[in-house]
């Protein structure tokens, strides 16, 4: 394949995972649990890196677990001791992003990693990264674990899809009928983190939580059902993820920024033009349906 | 056989205790009224009894055996605030949700679940608006779906929290003759109530709580003046006539 | 250790980056109780581009001009966050998110276009990012403490109405106290702490100086008054801490080490803390149980039963 065709497909792909994820993230209210993830992983990825000292996708992706976990569960711990859950989400990811920070600074000596990369992300960089896949041959190591994690990602939506419905809509149901809420909350957040993790290499650590919530917000206001929004999700995330490298390579600037920037562009025509939800219906059409 | 039995059963929510003490052994079949001033610690009781809430002390048992073993014969209707209607769902959805349970890991809600729910609204008087989304629901119309969504899961048990706060006539009237169906059916049925003019009409058993049990009985010989003073400390205008 | 002392312009970023965490404590104290802490993270990011078009506009570094940018972009962000809420399903959260990262998006897209036209001077607007309080010369200084001067005194002079506005909004109304114009106030403190923080701080971490000093001073003490004086000594102290510190190694980032020192008197607030910590918590949970047991068994010592 092309060297921009590589790029087309990795941001597709971040597009697709991304826009999934986003819709339970929007709908369980934990957008900005996203944002605390996209800038704790950070630490995960240091972290692997002094330990082993190699810059291997694999090693990064269960750093940015464990640090993807130890998030939600700390964010959880404050919660439970009487803090305000957006306040103990701020001291969670601040601090351990901090720590990141300071680790990369202080230790690596900004030698292989540094912190632009790992927070702006480099997409253009991803097609020089081969590794040897059988069959397929010569493919980007992001794009091969970011299809890895799709897969993941799908799987496990569909496999427990009524189960994530329920935990989100009613989660005291949910336990009174017997399914593991705190359990799949962490399987949640572990999707999340893999999912961010995956996403790194292409858009960097604040550009995902663009990639995470904007076209799921956006899905949100275009239908009622939950499977159409998944999929409107997804579509609005490859989108802005091509429409982004576009304008990126038309006035010649920062990739992830313009794919950002692309998600907010959708998220505006929806937000005015949507005929469910949209600015403009709110005011032109005054609610018939509500009270009847 | 006892349906649900509590034994020295507390709690507490933050600081504060909020039940002590509380032992009951409820009758199969009854039709039970939670009634009790606010912070009496209704809802806290409830979700006690489904280990939705850590308690300090005390057994329950269900069925004479434990909450894990039957939770398939159990049910629960929370308050209706405690959902965000906004959530991109129809309301045989929702119905469909009480099956979870019995539908299982992995599996998908077949044809069979899919009547079985759209009976259940049905019964609700809501066959209409099976396929409507719920934020277009009136409040009295997402009481009904919740309570269609408790009848889908074929429970023994119910526990329902305020289930007529906020709803409009025809809806209490449609609830309350659910509920009446359900019990005849030999179910059991546990009501967190407000609307002390209504518990002769509704219930046959009544419990008067305030942090514990001050009463717990047959309708007739427990809801008395006196009792019910008790419970809400003698602050309240006794409105029945005799 | 001792030549920080030395050079005067040290100790001038000392002594501001402790106005600034002083200022920062005090306003995150009003945002712990309108339940928005995150809403700082999101106006943080939400000033980038402003600062990099003012600018691109100027072609040189100026800081109150900058400000002005940030504070505008700040306030961009911060009105269509209400608007997305206010005429959308879309929730809090979600706005928050969502106008979070499509501002430093674009904010990142156009410090690319400056860097790339404006040769070396991005080294300037690169600390922005991540805070590098060395950078700033006197004039900077004087800027940012006459902005957190005021911002104290704001919130000193208003406390009663702070107070009222924040516990009871409803009532404050009622008493003739607009919300409205408090709303204002509140949100122009917000946005100005933010703008003049980002500079040592940095737009990602500045968000800390605001959320962590109220959530560990909640630990100390239940009055609102003394969380505020509490929230504001942590916020300075770990200013001066982190600053302190980020001087002793070559290059190191000053957001980060604040943080880090904010974090730890957080850790030993939890711990320790005479109002909530644990240590307290524990402490008073073995009282509620024995006072359950001594209340609800009067005969001592019955068969032990098992479980719960």
């Amino acid at each position: 394949m092309s060297y921009e065709g590589w790029i087309l497909l990795t941001a597709a792909l971040v597009g697709i995972s991304c826009g999934v994820m986003g819709v339970f993230l929007i709908l369980r209210r934990m957008a900005m649990m996203a944002d605390a993830i996209s800038h704790t992983v950070l630490l995960g990825i240091v972290t692997a890196y002094l330990i082993t000292r190699e810059l291997s996708g694999w090693h990064m992706l269960v750093g940015a677990i464990i640090a993807g976990l130890l998030t939600a569960v700390f964010v959880q711990w404050l919660h439970s001791l009487g803090v305000q859950q957006d306040a103990s989400i701020g001291v969670v990811f601040t601090t351990l992003f901090a720590i990141g920070v300071i680790m990369i600074a202080t230790k690596t000596g900004n030698v292989h990693l540094d912190v632009q990369h790992a927070l702006m992300g480099e997409i253009t960089f991803v097609p020089w990264q081969t590794m040897e896949i059988p069959l397929l041959g010569e493919v980007p190591q992001a794009t091969f674990i970011l299809s890895i994690v799709l897969a993941i990602v799908l799987v496990m939506i569909l496999a427990f899809y009524k189960e994530w419905k329920i935990t989100t809509f009613d989660a005291a149901l949910a336990a009174s009928l017997g399914i593991p809420v705190m359990l799949m909350h962490y399987v949640f957040m572990t999707l999340v983190s893999i999912t961010t993790v995956a996403s790194f290499d292409a858009v960097g650590a604040i550009m995902v939580v663009a990639m995470l919530i904007t076209p799921a917000a956006a899905a949100y206001l275009w239908t009622d059902k939950l499977s159409i929004m998944l999929v409107l999700s997804a579509v609005f995330g490859v989108l802005s993820a091509i429409g982004g490298y576009y304008i990126a390579s038309w006035i010649d600037t920062s990739i992830s920024g313009s794919m950002a920037f692309a998600t907010g562009i959708l998220f505006l025509i929806s937000f005015i033009g949507s005929p469910r939800h949209g600015f403009i219906s709110r005011y032109i059409r005054p609610v018939t349906l509500a009270k009847e | 056989m006892s349906v649900l039995k509590v034994e020295d059963l507390s709690a507490s929510y933050r600081k504060n205790k909020v039940l002590s003490d509380v032992n009951f052994n409820v009758k199969p079949g009854s039709l039970t009224g939670i009634i009790g001033p606010n912070g009496a610690g209704k809802s806290t009781l409830l979700k006690v009894m489904l280990e939705l809430h850590p308690s300090l002390s005390g057994k329950v048992s269900f069925f004479d055996s434990t909450l894990a073993k039957t939770k398939r014969r159990v049910g629960y209707v929370p308050q209706r605030g405690s959902v965000d209607w906004d959530f991109p769902t129809n309301a045989l959805d929702v119905v469909l949700m009480g099956l979870y349970g019995k539908i299982g890991w992995f599996k998908w809600p077949s044809k069979q679940d899919k009547e079985l729910a759209l009976e259940a609204l049905a019964q609700m008087g809501m066959a209409d608006y099976a396929d409507r989304q719920i934020s277009q629901l009136s409040g009295g119309q997402q009481q009904r779906v919740f309570l269609a969504r408790a009848l889908v899961q074929d429970a023994d048990l119910y526990f329902m929290d305020e289930p007529l706060v906020g709803v409009d006539a025809a809806t209490e009237t449609a609830i309350m003759t659910t509920l009446k169906r359900l019990k005849s059916a030999g179910k059991t049925v546990m009501v967190v109530h407000h609307d002390l003019l209504t518990v002769e009409d509704y219930f046959d058993h009544v419990m008067l709580l305030n942090r514990t049990i001050v009463e717990y009985g047959k309708t007739d010989e427990v809801f008395t003046k006196d009792n019910v003073q008790k419970t809400y400390g003698g602050s309240l205008r006794w409105m029945k006539e005799a | 250790m001792l030549d920080i002392f030395l050079s005067p312009n040290a100790q001038w970023v000392l002594f501001s980056t402790l106005i600034l965490g002083t200022a920062a404590g005090m306003v995150g104290c009003l945002s712990y109780w309108k339940r928005q802490s995150l809403m700082s993270d999101a106006l943080s990011h939400a000033a980038l581009p402003g600062v990099v078009i003012a600018f691109s506009i100027l072609g040189y570094k100026n800081l109150p001009f900058m400000i002005f940018g940030a504070a505008v972009s700040a306030f961009i962000g911060a009105w269509l966050i209400q608007l997305i809420r206010s005429s959308s399903r879309v929730k809090e959260d979600a706005a928050m998110g969502l106008i979070l990262s499509v501002f430093f998006g674009l904010g990142i897209m156009l410090l690319t276009v400056v860097s790339r036209k404006g040769g070396g001077n991005q080294a300037g607007l690169d600390s922005f990012i991540f805070g590098q309080a060395a950078s700033m010369v006197r004039t900077d200084v004087y800027t940012m403490m006459a902005v957190a001067i005021v911002i104290i005194a704001v919130v000193i002079i208003g406390f009663k109405e702070w107070k009222l506005f924040l516990f009871d909004p409803d009532f404050a109304k009622g008493l003739g106290l607009s919300s409205r114009l408090m709303d204002g106030l509140y949100l122009a403190m917000l946005v100005l702490v933010i703008v003049i923080g980002i500079q040592a701080v940095g737009v990602i971490l500045m968000a800390a100086l605001l959320i962590i000093p109220p959530v560990s001073a909640h630990y100390w003490t239940m009055s609102f008054k003394r969380m505020l004086v509490l929230s504001a000594i942590f916020g300075g102290g770990s200013g001066l801490l982190g600053t302190l510190i980020s001087t002793m190694g070559k290059g190191w980032p000053t957001g980060p080490f604040i943080v880090i020192a904010s974090a730890s008197i957080f850790l030993v607030s939890v711990l320790a803390g005479t109002q909530r910590g644990l240590l307290v918590r524990a402490l008073q949970l073995q009282l509620q149980r024995k006072q359950h047991r001594l209340e609800s068994r009067p005969i001592p010592r019955q068969p032990v039963k098992e479980g719960k």
